[in-house]
């Protein structure tokens, strides 16, 4: 709201003056975009395992030992409601869960910034949405402890997310690295299989 | 209903600039521009629509041989938990899996959208058909180079898995 208020208190004859720059920048980008668009393909090591992998896995995995897999996962699917996810997809017999949310991505720092823009007569995009999705995968534990039972699991988790700008762009997509999501993730799961064995 | 009264105005704004000289000229020049940019809007709205690019791809025989690997194993269930985990340690997030038609879809979102598609079959009593497809962005992957680093790491983590080790 504020950012409207500004732009219709300018005077109109600096906005008719700033136009054509204005245009000419927006066809520089928009050449730019087209001409970056053609020229890369999918990035080399799109597809390679890298050196932090072993790290990223660490990071997204979990053990529980003497839970039954569908247990396990109910307990994750518990967690990511308590989060306020929604289940998109599920497929026990793998050991999948999808889940996802929609959500402001409005940062009061990033608000601030186009403001101070405006007033000096750029432009700027604020984040208005975002949409997390999460991925949580079990998987047997196979070593030699792993018991006859199959009651040892590993549990991984992967999120991501797109945001989308006040222009409706998608202004960012990325994987979320962060390691105390995965440790906040993990702490609660842990407490959902205890209130689960409990039924609670 | 705007586009001929647009017309008009440019007309007038040339012969107006003959008589009062080069001031009128950049006006000129932007509404002659707006025209040619409303005349390309106009006929795309009219003439053009978006390509359909349904029925597209070179050739079947060579696209799958790209995309497909043998595995010589008759666990169906243990390769698809194989290949989402060989996904996710390529920084995919899984969006659906299903065991009985064996198949697995992710995305990669790294300043790039990635989505890739899994399938296993069987191919005989004692190997696996394995097939990736992948879209960048908006367009279809047909280089044979990520499909072999893809199968490279899907390689590793069937060896390991084969060999039961953590």
């Amino acid at each position: 709201m504020a950012v409207k208020e500004i732009r219709s208190q300018s005077p109109p004859e600096v906005g008719a003056v700033r136009r054509p720059l204005a245009l000419a920048l927006y066809f520089v980008l928009f050449a730019a975009a087209v001409l970056c668009g053609c020229a890369t393909g999918v990035p080399d090591d799109a597809l390679r395992l890298s050196p932090e992998t072993l790290e990223q896995r660490r990071l997204q995995t979990r053990r529980f030992d003497g839970i039954a897999e569908s247990d396990i996962l109910a307990a994750s699917a518990g967690v990511l409601q308590d989060l306020g996810f929604n289940l998109d997809e599920s497929e026990t017999e793998l050991g999948v869960l999808v889940a996802s949310k929609k959500r402001s991505a409005r940062d009061a720092r990033q608000i601030a910034t186009a403001l101070l823009l405006e007033i000096i007569g750029w432009d700027m995009e604020i984040d208005e949405k975002q949409k997390i999705r999460a991925s949580l995968v079990t998987r047997p534990a196979t070593d030699g402890e792993a018991g006859e039972d199959g009651e040892n699991h590993f549990v991984r988790i992967t999120f991501q997310r797109m945001v989308w700008d006040s222009a409706n762009e998608v202004s960012r997509i990325e994987r979320l690295d962060e390691p105390e999501l995965y440790q906040g993730f993990f702490d609660r799961l842990s407490k959902s299989v205890f209130l689960e064995a409990h039924k609670i | 209903m705007s586009a001929p009264t647009t017309i008009r105005h440019g007309r007038t704004g040339i012969s107006a600039v003959g008589g009062v000289g080069q001031k009128a000229l950049p006006r000129r020049r932007w509404s002659v521009g707006a025209l040619i940019c409303l005349m390309g809007l106009g006929l795309s709205g009219c003439e053009f629509s978006p390509p359909r690019p349904v029925l597209e791809g070179e050739s079947q025989v060579q696209l799958r041989s790209i995309q497909t690997r043998a595995f010589e194993t008759d666990d169906k269930q243990q390769t698809l938990r194989t290949v989402i985990a060989t996904l996710q340690d390529l920084g995919f997030v899984i969006d659906k899996a299903d065991a009985t038609l064996g198949a697995v879809s992710a995305t990669k979102l790294d300043g790039y959208e990635l989505r890739m598609t899994v399938t296993v079959r069987p191919r005989d009593s004692d190997s696996l058909l394995v097939r990736a497809s992948a879209q960048y962005q908006m367009e279809p992957i047909d280089d044979p180079a990520p499909y072999q680093d893809f199968f490279t790491a899907l390689e590793k983590s069937m060896f390991l898995a084969m060999h039961e080790v953590d």
